[in-house]
């Protein structure tokens, strides 16, 4: 049974889908009752679940992730949506000193099956703190599950597989592609479906590898398209931590060159910490350095700018020469 | 839901009613003229035109986004009338009415929303800090300041005070319950000034309160009132009070001006997913600029002349805001680099180099045809 669904309604449909599996499932978030959220990601399903499962909370992000972390010690798998990422500051001590940890500091007692969900990036012409890429933060800290969506299959499936972790999830959504549409096999087991650690090709080649996620996939493949003179192999990351590095080694080591690409800024990001794995378990099979593409170290400009602060076609493409350029 | 939420709650300090009539409250009288008052109506129906236009330019595609103030023209501009210029302002991201009292041309306001600039204005000029997005982050800054001008030894009856504006949203931030406490165990003079709404974006305030707001300030230890939010005089009123007790030393003071968000949340918001309209109707009765008009006719304050004289200036302001809007040049590129740090900075310099040259390139490049 294949829909034809954007980014937005296919996490959605996985949202719906995996309440409908597990009762103990649960949406909570500024919004997402009647208004279905900001982005109408959980459009109907408080009309369709209730205000028990489907739960507007106070303003405070704070008081999400904490009352999450509760309500997963109580065998719940609460599902939050953080309105923007500019917005998930005020929960970093929840996140970062509790969520992360709890596994491990009860010694695999106690489970916390929370999901944040996050939209990130930019390119929608927004005010401060609606186009942030802070998804370094959370693969920096151990004990989160961070992951991210680039097409509406990939969504579709992961928020299910992220919803059905026994690990704290951290599902970024990359707003500025809510609308791009696929055709999504809803009749399709969730087994079926790849595991959500695991990276995907999402076009082959075998002069260059790009690595690319979440936004800059669709701006990844649009390069390699453009580069009629270069046989660009591009991989959709999916997973940032972990990363899936055998899919990137076995790439880098038929085309011996690598590019990365994010939104986020370069320094401290994750092209960064590719770049040195794979400086270390590829060296003797790379042609040239490893190249970063991605924002500079600056706050994310006002939106005026925005066209010129995060990484476009052209930016991938001088990246793409620099690696060649060797 | 029971009756103990935040809705019709009797404790409501009113000098001016929905139908133009004046009442005295005997803990806050007000001594104004009738200038005083013909240039509170004025404020009040130019920045609903600032407002009105703003919107309107949102919808043409100049602006990418706008907070509109529709219907908290009162609790703002009668609440920054009440300000001296030695005191400070911390608002949140609705407060037009504030920075126009505070002086801030309206073009500067369309800056942000624009997306020309991440500030527009500089706070020091005008007493007004820059607009705080991220919810409640402010009461604390507000609450910091005001501890500054503790130590200043700047308080005293000609001294100086901070009152920070935030909503009733935001009154469900951690920060703001800290700093609410921050504020109380120091004595800090600072103002809190809450516009509940009735709306944060499309949750109900019973969704973020179990009492009227203005009684967590009790929890603290400092007093809180209510006023009517679209009562120009009473904003006015209970702030000057509240204004003075706090810079006499007598702390923290919470204001609860209960208003009514007329508009969307931004213009990117559709209220009609989530409330009904008999409620906008109910508010629509309580207008703030129309109770003060029915007022000065009814008691020889203002003539037909001066009414027209302020719409015909409404008229030119929004004629002049829409030139003032479409000019506002865009940023050079390179203008990402600026200001992110004082002193110099070696690895963004080489950034700031790197993209120079790389914007270069495509210059070069455009003579040769280009890629």
């Amino acid at each position: 049974m294949s829909v034809n669904l954007t980014i937005g309604k296919a996490i959605n449909a996985g949202l719906r889908r995996a309440m409908e599996a597990d009762p103990k499932v649960l949406v909570m978030g500024e919004d997402v009752g009647r208004l279905g959220g900001v982005f109408r990601v959980t459009d109907q399903l408080y009309k369709d679940f209730g205000a028990d499962r489907v739960i507007d909370t106070p303003l405070a992000e704070s008081g999400i992730v904490g009352t999450a972390i509760g309500l997963a010690l109580r065998g719940y798998r609460p599902v939050c949506e953080i309105q923007f990422d500019g917005f998930f500051f005020p929960a970093t001590n929840q996140t970062f000193t509790q969520l992360a940890k709890m596994r491990r500091r009860s010694a695999g007692a106690l489970n916390v099956p929370v999901v944040l969900r996050i939209p990130y990036g930019g390119g929608i012409g927004a005010v401060e703190h609606h186009s942030e890429s802070p998804e370094a933060y959370f693969a920096h800290t151990a004990g989160l599950r961070v992951v991210t969506v680039a097409n509406a299959v990939d969504a579709y499936w992961m928020i299910q597989q992220a919803v059905s972790s026994p690990d704290p999830v951290v599902f970024f959504e990359p707003k500025r592609r809510y609308y791009d549409k696929a055709d999504v096999d809803t009749g399709a087991s969730v087994d079926s479906a790849a595991p959500m650690s695991s990276a995907r090709v999402a076009r082959q080649g075998g002069d260059l590898t790009l690595v690319a996620y979440g936004p800059m996939v669709k701006t990844a493949l649009q390069a390699a398209e453009a580069d009629t003179d270069h046989s660009i192999e591009v991989i959709d990351l999916r997973s940032l931590a972990p990363v899936d590095y055998s899919a990137v080694e076995e790439s880098v080591r038929r085309t011996g060159r690598l590019v990365i690409a994010h939104e986020a800024p370069v320094t401290g990001g994750i092209g960064g910490e590719i770049a040195a794995r794979i400086t270390e378990s590829c060296f003797y099979h790379l042609e040239a350095p490893v190249i970063r593409v991605g924002a500079f170290d600056t706050p994310y400009p006002q939106s005026r700018l925005e066209e010129h602060y995060l990484p476009d076609l052209d930016r991938i493409l001088d990246g793409v020469d620099r690696a060649f350029a060797y | 839901m029971s009756d103990n939420t935040a809705h019709g709650e009797p404790e409501l300090v009113q000098l001016l009613t929905p139908d133009g009539e004046l009442r005295d409250h005997p803990d806050y009288p007000l001594q104004i003229s009738a200038e005083e008052i013909r240039g509170l109506y004025r404020d009040l129906v130019l920045v609903r035109r600032v407002d009105t236009e703003a919107v309107a330019l949102q919808r043409q595609g100049e602006l990418g986004l706008w907070a509109s103030l529709l219907g908290q023209e009162a609790a703002q501009v009668g609440s920054a009338r009440a300000l001296r210029p030695q005191d400070m302002a911390f608002p949140s991201y609705r407060e037009h009415g504030v920075a126009w009292v505070r002086g801030v041309a309206p073009k500067e306001l369309l800056g942000l929303y624009r997306g020309v600039t991440n500030g527009g204005w500089v706070p020091g000029d005008y007493g007004l800090q820059l607009y705080t997005i991220v919810i409640g982050s402010q009461t604390l800054h507000a609450t910091g300041y005001a501890m500054g001008v503790q130590r200043d030894g700047a308080t005293g009856e000609d001294g100086s005070a901070v009152i920070v504006y935030f909503g009733d949203g935001a009154t469900s931030q951690g920060d703001t319950s800290e700093a609410f406490n921050f504020a109380a165990v120091n004595n800090a003079p600072v103002v809190f000034f809450c516009q509940n709404n009735q709306w944060a974006i499309s949750e109900p305030s019973e969704r973020q309160t179990r009492v009227p707001l203005y009684r967590r300030a009790a929890g603290f230890g400092f007093p809180g009132v209510r006023i009517d939010g679209n009562d120009v005089l009473a904003s006015l009123a209970v702030t000057r009070k509240a204004m003075q007790q706090a810079r006499e030393g007598q702390g923290p003071m919470l204001i609860e001006a209960f208003t009514y968000r007329m508009g969307a949340h931004t213009t990117n918001d559709d209220p009609t997913r989530y409330r009904v309209a008999a409620e906008l109707e109910e508010w629509k009765a309580k207008d703030p600029i129309l109770r003060l008009r029915t007022h000065m006719a009814s008691a020889g304050i203002a003539d037909d002349e001066f009414f027209t004289g302020i719409e015909g200036e409404a008229d030119r302001l929004g004629e002049r805001l829409r030139g003032e809007c479409r000019s506002l040049p865009d940023p050079d590129p390179l203008d990402i680099f600026h200001e992110v740090y004082a002193e110099p900075n070696t690895q963004l310099d080489l950034q700031r180099a790197e993209f120079a040259d790389y914007l270069a390139s495509f210059e070069d490049a455009g003579a040769e045809g280009g890629r």
